[in-house]
C-alpha cells in the first residue's frame, strides 16, 4: 500500500504539470505556411506556436469571417479550469498521504480517478462545444462565404483529435506535454489502485 | 506538426542521397565522365536550397545581387547606390538621404568590390561592404534584413577602385583612389599633373557592434593610380597592400603613356603603424565636406550628416610605413593568401604573375635594401621581396583567389582562362576556358583566411552566343566550376545582373539562421507610423497634407480621403501592419512623379504626391498580398486650390 500511494501522490502531482506546459495544441499548415501557424491550448489560456501565430489566424479567419481566438480573460474556463487542476491534484496528495498512513483506502484513489475523468470528459465536451461555435457562428458578413456540396454552410471547426483538411489548410489537433502528463498521472493512479487491491489482498 | 516533422525528416533524407551522389560524381569526373554529373552537381531540386550565398557586385547597376550556388538562382537584387523603384529606394522620403553626397542628389553608382566581414581573417556574415567607383563611397549592408544600412562618402578620392576591402577582424574597411587628383581641389593646368596630383588611401573604422563608418585617416600618397588592393592577415596582419599603374604620372592617354614602365609598384602599408602615429595625435586635420548616410532599422529612416574635416598622413611623417614593392606590367589585382604570407601581383600586361614573400619583405625592409626611393618612399630591391613566379602560359592576368588546400587559381582575361596553380611551387596545375574574358573569380572565402574551396566562379566580361541572344545588349555572364578534385570542372554557365565586377561567398548556414523575417511593429520608432488601424488619421499643416495610413489584409485604413486641394503637398506614411513573413504591401498613387512603395510587415515608408488636377483620384496595392488584393484600393477626392473642404476620411463608411 505504501508504494501505491506514493504512485498515487505522484499521479496527482504531474497534473500540475498543466501550469507549465500546454494541455492541448492544434497546428494549421498549408501550401503557402510550409512553417505551419500553431496555438497552444493552456489551461489559463491559450498561445501561438509562434509570437505572431494567434495575429497570424486571426487575419486568415477574417475572410470566413470567424471571430478572433479568445483571450484568457473572455472565457470562464480560463479561470475556472486551473481552480480545478489545481484542487484536483491537491485532494490527490492528500489521498495519497493519507493511504500512504493507512488512513484511507485503495478505493479513494479509484474515486479520485473518477472524478478526474468526468472532469476531463466535461473538459472535452466543453472544448468540442466551443469549437463547433468557433467553426460555424459566422460572420453573415463575411467575405467568403463557402458552402458544402449538399449547399449546407461550410463548418471551419477543427478536428478534436487528430487532422481534418480545412479549405487549403491541414489542420493537425493533439494533446501537448501538459495534456501526456495529465494521461500519465491518471495511469499512475490506476496502476495505484491496482497495487493498492493487490497488497491489501496478500496482507489479508 | 507531424507533417512537418516528417518532411524534414525527407529533406534529410534527400540530403543524405545528394551528397553521396556528389561524391560518386566527382570520382567519375576525375576519370573523364559525362556531362550528366555535372547537371547533378548544380541541380538542387525544388523546394531545397542551396549550399553558398554568393553576393555579385553590381557594376554599373550600383546594386547588389544575391545568388545561390551552385545552382546560380538569383534571390535578390540589394539597392545599394542608385534608386531602385521595386522597393522605393532613393524615392521614398526615408531613403533619400541614403544617395545624399557632396554633389548634392546622386542616383546612381557604378559598385565594384564586396567584402563580407571577417573576425579573425574568417567571415563573420555580420555585414558586406561595397564601393561605389564614380563618386567615391563604400556602403555597408546588413546581412540580416539584407538592406544597405549605411554610405559614407570619401573625399579627396576619385574612382574609388582599390576598395572596399576589409581588415581581419574589420577594424577598418579600406578605400583607395583609382585617380589622382589635387589634394585640395583646386584650379589648374591638366598638364600639371606630375608632382602635383596626390592619391589618398583611406583607413575607415568600422565600429564592432554597430558597424557605423567613421574616416580614420587618409594616406595622401604619389600621384599613381591605386587599382586594387587586399588586407594582410594572419603574420602580415597590420599590413594593407595596394596594387598601382600609372606610376609614370601621365595625365593624357594613360592607355600608352601609363604603360611605359616596365615595373609599377604594389604598395605595402603597415596600418598598426599609422594607427599609432595618428592615436598619438598625428596627422594633419583638413577642411574637408563629404556626406554620412546612416539608416535607422527602428525609425526606418536614414539621416545624412555632412563632415568637414578629414584627417590626413603625409607617409614620410611616419617613417617605417610605407614601402613600394616593385612588381612587373602594370599590376591589375593584389591578392593575398590565406596564410598572409604570399602578395600575388597580377601583371595585367604579363604572361606571368609575380608573387611577394611577406617573410622577404620584412627582411629586406631590416636591411634596409631598397633601390632608391620615390617621392621620399623607399623601394624594395624586386628580387629581394621576390618568392616566385608562376609562368602560366596565359596571357592578361587579373585576379587571384584562393581555395585553402595550398592552390591558387588566377583568371587571364586576354587568354579568356582560369589557371590553378600552386602555391611554393608556381607549377600549373591545370587551366580551363571561360567564356568570355574573365575579369574577377570568386571562391566563397577565397580572399579570407578561411576559403571554402569546392567551387569557383568565374565572372566574364563578354557575353556573345552564350545565351539566347537579346539585341546588341545582353547581361553578363558568369560559369561555376567544381574545383573538389585535382582537375576543375566546368559546372554551369549562368546570366548575372549588372556588370559584376568582385563577388564574395559565404556558407548558406552563416547567414539563413539569422535572416530576418520581418520588423517588429511594437519596435517602430518612425514617427509617423501607426501600430494599429485606428490609429489612421490625416492631418493638414498649411500646404502639406499628412496621411497617417495602416495595411494590413486586404485594405488601407483610410482608403476614402477627402477636403485635399490642388497645389497641396499629401505625405502618404504607410505602415504596414503585418507581423507574418513574406506579406509585404505596395502602394502607387495615379500620376504620381515617383516611384511606388513596397513596405515589409512592421515597416513605415513614405511617399510624396503633389494633385495637379481636380478630380478623384485612386491608389491601390502594388503587391499581390492575399485573394483580395484587386480589393486592396482607395480614392482620394481633390478639390481646387481655393475650396473650403475639410478634411475627411474613412474606411467602410465609418
Amino acid at each position: 500500500m505504501k508504494k501505491a500511494s506514493i504512485l498515487m501522490i505522484l499521479g496527482a502531482l504531474l497534473l500540475m504539470g498543466l501550469f507549465q506546459f500546454p494541455l492541448w495544441n492544434i497546428m494549421l499548415g498549408a501550401p503557402q505556411y510550409p512553417e505551419p501557424l500553431g496555438m497552444n491550448i493552456y489551461i489559463d489560456g491559450i498561445q501561438g506556436m509562434n509570437e505572431f501565430d494567434i495575429q497570424n489566424i486571426d487575419g486568415l479567419n477574417h475572410y470566413i469571417g470567424m471571430k478572433t481566438i479568445p483571450k484568457a480573460i473572455d472565457m470562464w474556463e480560463f479561470e475556472v479550469f486551473p481552480i480545478v487542476i489545481a484542487s484536483m491534484s491537491i485532494i490527490g496528495v492528500i489521498i495519497g498521504l493519507f493511504g500512504y498512513f493507512g488512513k484511507v483506502s485503495h478505493h479513494w484513489f479509484l474515486g479520485w480517478l473518477l472524478v478526474i475523468t468526468i472532469l476531463g470528459v466535461l473538459g472535452m465536451y466543453d472544448f468540442n462545444a466551443w469549437m463547433i461555435d468557433y467553426g460555424t457562428n459566422l460572420d453573415p458578413n463575411a467575405i467568403m462565404k463557402l458552402q458544402n456540396p449538399d449547399g449546407t454552410a461550410m463548418s471551419y471547426k477543427p478536428p478534436l483529435l487528430g487532422h481534418q483538411k480545412l479549405l487549403n489548410f491541414d489542420a493537425y489537433s493533439y494533446p501537448r506535454l501538459g495534456g501526456y502528463l495529465m494521461g500519465a498521472g491518471m495511469f499512475l493512479t490506476f496502476i495505484a489502485y491496482f497495487l493498492g487491491k493487490k497488497s491489501k489482498t496478500i496482507n489479508t | 506538426m507531424i507533417k512537418y516533422k516528417f518532411q524534414l525528416g525527407s529533406l534529410f533524407i534527400a540530403l543524405m542521397l545528394l551528397t553521396s551522389c556528389g561524391n560518386n560524381n566527382g570520382q567519375k569526373g576525375s576519370s573523364g565522365a559525362l556531362n550528366s554529373s555535372a547537371a547533378e552537381k548544380v541541380y538542387v531540386a525544388p523546394g531545397e536550397q542551396d549550399e553558398f550565398y554568393a553576393f555579385m557586385s553590381g557594376g554599373y547597376s550600383g546594386n547588389l545581387t544575391v545568388y545561390g550556388l551552385p545552382s546560380g538562382r538569383m534571390f535578390k537584387e540589394i539597392p545599394v547606390f542608385s534608386q531602385f523603384p521595386t522597393s522605393g529606394y532613393g524615392y521614398s522620403e526615408e531613403t533619400k538621404p541614403m544617395l545624399q553626397t557632396s554633389h548634392g542628389f546622386v542616383p546612381w553608382d557604378d559598385s565594384h568590390h564586396p567584402d563580407i566581414s571577417q573576425t579573425n581573417g574568417e567571415l563573420d556574415g555580420r555585414w558586406i561592404f561595397i564601393n561605389g567607383n564614380n563618386t567615391p563611397r563604400i556602403a555597408r549592408i546588413s546581412l540580416t534584413t539584407f538592406e544597405t544600412e549605411e554610405i559614407i562618402e570619401v573625399p579627396n578620392s576619385a574612382g574609388n577602385h582599390s576598395s572596399s576591402f576589409v581588415t581581419e577582424n574589420t577594424e577598418y574597411v579600406v578605400a583607395g583612389t583609382r585617380f589622382s587628383v589635387p589634394i585640395p581641389q583646386r584650379d589648374m593646368p591638366i598638364n600639371e599633373y606630375k608632382g602635383n596630383f596626390k592619391g589618398s588611401l583611406s583607413f575607415i573604422s568600422v565600429d564592432p557592434e554597430h558597424g557605423h563608418m567613421d574616416i580614420k585617416f587618409q594616406i595622401i600618397m604619389p600621384g599613381f593610380n591605386y587599382d586594387l588592393s587586399h588586407p594582410g592577415r594572419g603574420k602580415s596582419h597590420g599590413w594593407f597592400f595596394f596594387t598601382t599603374y600609372n606610376t609614370e604620372e601621365a595625365s593624357t592617354l594613360q592607355e600608352v603613356n601609363a604603360s611605359q614602365n616596365d615595373k609599377d609598384f604594389i604598395a605595402a602599408i603597415n596600418w598598426k603603424k599609422i594607427e599609432a602615429y595618428v592615436n598619438n595625435g598625428g596627422g594633419t586635420k583638413m577642411p574637408a565636406n563629404y556626406a554620412h548616410n546612416v539608416y535607422d532599422e527602428g525609425t526606418h529612416t536614414a539621416t545624412t550628416t555632412m563632415k568637414k574635416e578629414v584627417l590626413t598622413v603625409n607617409p614620410l611623417d611616419v617613417p617605417g610605413a610605407v614601402y613600394f614593392l616593385p612588381t612587373p606590367k602594370s599590376p591589375h589585382g593584389c591578392d593575398v593568401d590565406p596564410s598572409g604570407q604570399y602578395i600575388i601581383g597580377n601583371g595585367k600586361l604579363s604572361a606571368d604573375l609575380t608573387v611577394h614573400s611577406f617573410d622577404r619583405m620584412i627582411e629586406a625592409i631590416e636591411g634596409k635594401k631598397f633601390d632608391g626611393e620615390a617621392y621620399g618612399i623607399p623601394i624594395l630591391k624586386f628580387e629581394d621581396v621576390l618568392a616566385g613566379t608562376v609562368k602560366s602560359g596565359g596571357l592578361g592576368p587579373l585576379h587571384t583567389e584562393f581555395d585553402g588546400k595550398g592552390n591558387a587559381y588566377t583568371t587571364f582575361f586576354i587568354s579568356s582562362e582560369v589557371v590553378k596553380w600552386k602555391l611554393g611551387t608556381w607549377e600549373v596545375i591545370d587551366r580551363k576556358p571561360t567564356y568570355y574574358s574573365v575579369g574577377h573569380l570568386m571562391i566563397p572565402g577565397g580572399n579570407s583566411a578561411k576559403p571554402f574551396g569546392k567551387y569557383v566562379v568565374a565572372l566574364n566580361k563578354i557575353t556573345k552566343d552564350r545565351y539566347l541572344p537579346t539585341g546588341p545588349e545582353m547581361e553578363h555572364s558568369a560559369q561555376i566550376y567544381d574545383i573538389s578534385g585535382e582537375k576543375m570542372e566546368l559546372l554551369y554557365d549562368f546570366p548575372t545582373h549588372g556588370e559584376p565586377h568582385y563577388a564574395a561567398g559565404c556558407p548558406a548556414s552563416l547567414l539563413a539562421p539569422k535572416s530576418k523575417k520581418l520588423y517588429r511593429l511594437d519596435e517602430n520608432k518612425h514617427p509617423y507610423a501607426v501600430t494599429s488601424p485606428d490609429q489612421a488619421k490625416v492631418v493638414r499643416n498649411g500646404k502639406e497634407v499628412h496621411v497617417y495610413m495602416s495595411t494590413i489584409r486586404s485594405h488601407f485604413t483610410p482608403d476614402n480621403i477627402e477636403g485635399v486641394k490642388v497645389g497641396d503637398k499629401v505625405y502618404f506614411h504607410i505602415t504596414n501592419q503585418e507581423q507574418d513573413f513574406d506579406v509585404p504591401h505596395g502602394f502607387a498613387m495615379i500620376g504620381q512623379n515617383t516611384s511606388e512603395l513596397l513596405i515589409m510587415p512592421g515597416q513605415t515608408k513614405t511617399s510624396v504626391w503633389e494633385p495637379k488636377q481636380v478630380g478623384v483620384w485612386p491608389f491601390y496595392c502594388t503587391d499581390f498580398c492575399s485573394a483580395l488584393h484587386q480589393e486592396m484600393q482607395g480614392y482620394v477626392r481633390v478639390s481646387p486650390a481655393n475650396s473650403d473642404l475639410e478634411l475627411s476620411w474613412s474606411l467602410g463608411g465609418d
